[in-house]
């Protein structure tokens, strides 16, 4: 496996009830914005900007679909961090 | 006045029980659907966009302004709003219009209808009905907005000055915060399901709601006398005096009933004859304890343990599944837990393993069979499960057990987990009462061999009647047939508690059949012992079972196992039962 692309992304699912809702959206997409380089949310082969709520939204994370973030650059990885810890915490839902 | 008008019964969509009689408020902001679209000059393009951007500053003030004024007891709905402010700037919306004014030369309502369209389209392909309905927080931005750039002036609901019925086309989230909730006694939309906004809102405050009219807000005017009967998800206009007197003494009774199921749904369950029946909640994850506490249940039936497996690229270590079972079984005792170990099927695939592809999943390689093929990951969910049991009142359910080989294979591994919880040191309780689902047609035959092998029986009726029916329930074209009252499925259900008793075995079940009011008489008069069900049905079915005497329901059961067909069935059902049913049915 290729161990710097694996540094720059992580895997989690999707736990709290109602999935990715525009709420869980906007707090990713607030985070993701203070990227300095582009910030992904993968799904199946899918992708999305992580900085759009739309664009994260049409990706239809139910609970239980697993996604992975993704950063381009090494710097983001508090970005990465804190989004992750936020599904982890089912967005506090 | 209303001599010429005639009562009138709108059909929709229950989005929030209960029953509520009074005027209509009409809330809608009409004209804002007719967009002219029409070419602007190259000169005129960057006015064009500055006239957007205007219309969107606009319209985040106002919803600044909204946020601030939402009242205390609403705070946690005004995240939404929040979140609304931000889909104004996002470059999937607004700079889509924006590029879109720019390339096109065409005016910007134009612009924000049809990108406000597009991205509608997208959320149509969603098949989860929640996000789906997501569609619906664009629609109100861009609807902010629409009224901004074209100047049409919003109703303030804020501004109602008496009791009455909100009927809407569709109540936006912004709308919804900004009610005084003591002045709304219940929501009426021609849009809207029961994943919308308006739904969980009206549900969170308990108040009726009937949403999906079609055209409440072209049949209703303001000040119309209106009944809504958020349960039967019907709304009447006009209603004549007798309708009034009927439904005013529904809604005293609903009233009254809500309040007395909440006061009492912590008692035990105890039918008119005095036997107490143990009503138990399903859970998937330890935070769903408390909603089996607040409901009144008398234990978990059914921990669902397959979360901890699904969407990892190992399986859970064993301190990972011994932290999780011992927080629930701490948080229940002294009732009891019952967990289920790994139950995984075609719909689950786990730890992204490529499960080879079988013709039919659901008779192929699946819980138990899956689990005795990978002894040392089922080893290590057993040493969990043991180890949690020395802190709590722990019992084992082994899912999809189809004949006595599996039973004798799983105990011996049981056995081996404590062995080597033994040499390792660990304190473990080995007594764990081990049950077996009975969800497979042969192990309800071979009920009363099973029953010497085992502590007790937990009924899965959901997969037993697709077996005993072969009917596959997903499938449309035969989902009709699916019926848990079948003459086979009562005939089974009764074998198996009759051989459970006979071997001084209780029998629980824990499939959707359990939480249907409708067949507790049936279930108690086969003499079943503990239900298991989704936390939220325990206070109706309790409710229930106090109304049912059990030596009736035992010669209920005798006319039941007569009938030829499942509709002959539910017609004695209502016969006998539909007074008391209905009454129940009333607080669900």
């Amino acid at each position: 496996m290729n161990t710097l692309k694996n540094d720059l992304s992580r895997t989690t699912t999707v736990i709290n009830e109602l999935g990715i809702h525009a709420r869980p959206a906007a707090r990713i997409a607030a985070i993701a914005s203070a990227a300095r380089s582009d910030v992904r949310l993968r799904k199946n082969g899918e992708q999305a900007d992580a900085t759009s709520i739309i664009d994260i939204l049409s990706l239809a994370c139910f609970k239980g679909t697993v996604v992975t973030l993704e950063i381009s650059h090494p710097e983001d990885m508090p970005v990465l961090n804190k989004i992750i810890d936020l599904f982890e915490r089912g967005f506090e839902e | 006045m209303q001599s010429d008008v005639r009562e009138m019964i709108l059909k929709g969509i229950s989005g929030s029980p209960g029953i509520c009689i009074g005027k209509a408020y009409l809330v809608d902001k009409e004209g804002v659907d007719v967009i002219e679209k029409y070419s602007i000059s190259p000169e005129a393009v960057r006015k064009e966009v500055d006239r957007f951007k205007t219309a969107v500053t606009k319209a985040r003030n106002e919803l600044e302004d909204t946020i601030k004024r939402v009242p205390e007891e609403l705070r946690h709905h005004a995240a939404i709003l929040e979140t609304h402010l931000l889909l104004h700037k996002d470059k999937m919306f607004y700079g889509k219009i924006i590029d879109m004014i720019k390339i096109r030369m065409i005016n910007a309502e134009w612009a924000l209808k049809e990108t406000t369209a597009q991205t509608k389209a997208m959320f149509n392909d969603i098949s989860d009905p929640y996000l789906k309905s997501r569609a619906a927080d664009i629609e109100h931005v861009a609807e902010r907005i629409m009224g901004n750039l074209v100047g049409i002036k919003a109703v303030n609901i804020a501004g109602i000055d008496k009791r009455v019925i909100l009927v809407a086309h569709n109540l936006s989230p912004a709308q919804t915060s900004q009610i005084q909730l003591e002045k709304v006694m219940g929501f009426i939309t021609d849009r809207g399901g029961r994943a919308s906004h308006t739904s969980i809102i009206a549900r969170t405050l308990e108040i009726p709601a009937v949403l999906g009219l079609d055209n409440a807000t072209s049949i209703i005017k303001n000040d119309n006398i209106i009944i809504v009967d958020g349960t039967a998800g019907i709304v009447i206009v006009h209603p004549e005096e007798e309708t009034l007197i009927r439904y005013d003494e529904l809604a005293k009774k609903y009233a009254q009933r809500k309040a007395d199921i909440l006061r009492t749904s912590v008692r035990p369950a105890e039918s008119i004859d005095g036997q107490a029946f143990s009503i138990m909640g399903n859970i998937e994850l330890p935070e769903e304890v408390v909603a089996v506490k607040d409901h009144g249940g008398d234990g978990i039936g059914l921990y669902r343990t397959e979360f901890l497996y699904m969407n990892r690229d190992t399986f859970p270590d064993e301190q990972e599944l011994f932290n999780q079972y011992k927080e629930v079984a701490e948080l229940m005792y002294p009732q009891p837990v019952t967990i289920r170990t790994l139950d995984v099927n075609g719909d689950k695939a786990i730890l992204g393993m490529e499960t080879p592809d079988e013709a039919n999943p659901a008779l192929g390689l699946r819980a138990i069979r899956f689990c005795l093929q990978k002894p040392g990951m089922f080893k290590t969910q057993f040493r969990a499960i043991l180890r949690a049991a020395a802190f709590g009142n722990v019992r084992v359910l082994l899912p999809m057990i189809s004949g006595s080989e599996e039973i004798h294979e799983t105990l011996k591994i049981i056995d081996q987990a404590a062995e080597s919880l033994e040499k390792d040191g660990f304190p473990y309780n080995r007594n764990i009462k081990t049950g077996i689902m009975i969800e497979v047609p042969s192990a309800a035959i071979i009920a009363d061999q099973l029953a010497d092998m085992v502590d007790f029986f937990s009924i899965g009726t959901n997969d037993l009647v697709q077996y005993t029916l072969a009917i596959d329930r997903g499938n449309r074209q035969v989902a009709y047939l699916y019926n848990t009252l079948h003459p086979a499925v009562i005939r089974m259900i009764k074998f198996v508690v009759d051989a459970g008793k006979k071997k001084q075995i209780k029998t629980f079940m824990c499939g959707e059949m359990a939480a249907e009011i409708f067949n507790l008489p049936i279930l108690m008069g086969i003499g079943i012992d503990a239900l298991s069900m989704a936390p939220q049905s325990i206070p109706s079915v309790k409710n229930m079972i106090r109304k049912i005497s059990v030596s009736e329901s035992r010669l209920f059961l005798k006319e039941v196992l007569k009938q030829t067909s499942a509709a002959d069935t539910m017609q004695l059902i209502t016969d006998t039962y539909g007074k008391t049913l209905t009454n129940g049915i009333y607080h669900t």
